[in-house]
């Protein structure tokens, strides 16, 4: 049987810690509303940005764009989108999972692969591997455009030099609060196809192009990269608060589990002591008494 | 002048505008172009430069970063990186990045590099547009 001393530090301390996963739970809370506010507000230029990529690309021939070149595929990058922070529960551990595996088909079937990663999680994990090319940590907590414009322009200037002929890019998908899964889109060669949903071919009127079509898309393109690289970033970062928010939860759960355990331990004990004590005084008593 | 077109300026940070305007000039790949209503579907790049839309007489200066415009159904809409009302600019912060540009510029021009002289050119264009947006105000 524990001491009461000892049990008494250890529901104080069970207690400390569930004031943190508490903490914790409420902060990822409010930033993952500010998070899913971001993406809402994302998603109009996203949506228009598709519509007009499709329209665009509709009547335009692959072969005439470097990043829309198709190669034969010989060496593939993998850009690993992960958060910078850990207490997130399985999450950026299913990103590399996936990611792992990727690297292990690609590599089976005589592919070199290199990694791109951003935020520090995923580009930590392979280090040891040696594929990382670059990594672009500490920017999930407050990253703009910019960021990832910066990270779609490496990326691209490698595969125009010839370094990678498939870029990919892994990252954890936001489907509710509840449910965040990773996924894998592949980034470049840009295919037309993969442009967003078409309207169906009446849309395609005649535009005024200025300057000329190709010369539009050559502008576009990289534009492309950054909404893609932006979209993914986006995701990872509402995906990251909504996972530990819910990983934090479990913990406060567990933590509160522990403490009425331990209580009744602690209840248990204190009860075995004072009928001890009791025994002790009866006992005395009844020997005065003889 | 009854018949107005829909104006959207989309930014990454959402829609900061939707409005039915009279004209919308605009600074494109070729130079400023305008449009009115009913304007043939069309498509350009755009660059850093200010745009300009009248509505019930009244003129909105705005300073818009690249991106692209499409026209089509008696609606303009912009995509650009970034879209500011002239009224909302911190004059002094335009001022200011004004001058780091043009240090970095003038370093850039010194050191004969293409990158960062790209970048700081793009950097003081952004900064003119803006204080020449702030002034209409």
């Amino acid at each position: 049987m524990p001491s009461l001393k000892d049990v008494k530090t250890q529901i104080s301390g069970v207690k400390k810690t569930s004031q943190i996963t508490k903490a914790m739970n409420m902060v990822a809370a409010a930033k993952l509303r500010g998070a899913q506010e971001k993406m809402e507000d994302f998603r109009p230029y996203a949506s228009k940005f598709n519509a007009a990529m499709a329209t665009l690309s509709g009547n335009m021939e692959a072969g005439q764009f470097p990043l829309m070149e198709v190669r034969d595929v010989k060496s593939v990058e993998i850009i690993i989108v992960t958060s910078d922070r850990g207490l997130c529960g399985s999450f950026n551990a299913n990103i590399i999972k996936m990611t792992a595996k990727l690297v292990a088909k690609l590599e089976s079937e005589g592919k070199t692969v290199s990694i791109v990663g951003v935020g520090k999680k995923g580009a930590r994990a392979f280090n040891k591997s040696g594929k990382v090319r670059k990594a672009f940590n500490d920017i999930m907590g407050t990253f703009q455009m910019f960021n990832a414009r910066e990270i779609a322009q490496d990326v691209a200037e490698n595969f125009i030099s010839g370094n990678a002929d498939e870029v990919h890019v892994v990252y954890g998908k936001f489907h509710s609060v509840a449910s965040q899964k990773p996924a894998t889109v592949k980034l470049l060669p840009v295919s037309p196809a993969e442009t967003g949903e078409t309207e169906g071919d009446a849309v395609a009127a005649d535009y005024i192009y200025e300057p000329s079509p190709t010369e539009i898309m050559d502008v576009l393109l990289p534009l492309y990269l950054n909404v893609m690289v932006y979209h993914s970033m986006l995701e990872v970062s509402a995906s990251e608060h909504a996972a530990r928010m819910t990983a934090m939860d479990n913990a406060t759960t567990a933590c509160s589990d522990i403490v009425t355990n331990l209580t009744l331990i602690y209840n248990k004990a204190r009860q075995a002591a004072i009928t001890a004590d009791l025994m002790d005084i009866v006992g005395g008593a009844e020997a005065l008494k003889g | 002048m009854a018949e107005k077109i829909l104006l959207e300026i989309v930014t990454p940070k959402g829609a900061v505008v939707s409005e039915e305007v009279d004209i919308v000039t605009a600074p494109g790949f070729g130079g400023e172009f305008g449009v009115l209503a009913n304007h043939a579907p069309f498509l350009s790049t755009i660059k850093i430069g200010s745009l300009v839309y009248k509505q019930a007489g009244k003129e909105e200066l705005m300073m818009v970063s690249g991106g692209f415009c499409e026209v089509s159904d008696n609606k303009i809409s912009f995509l650009v990186e970034s879209a500011e009302h002239g009224r909302d600019i911190d004059v002094d912060r335009a001022l200011k990045a004004k001058e780091r540009a043009e240090k970095r510029l003038a370093q850039a021009v010194q050191k004969a590099e293409t990158i960062n002289r790209v970048r700081a050119e793009a950097a003081m264009q952004r900064a003119l547009a803006r204080l020449k947006a702030a002034k209409s105000h």
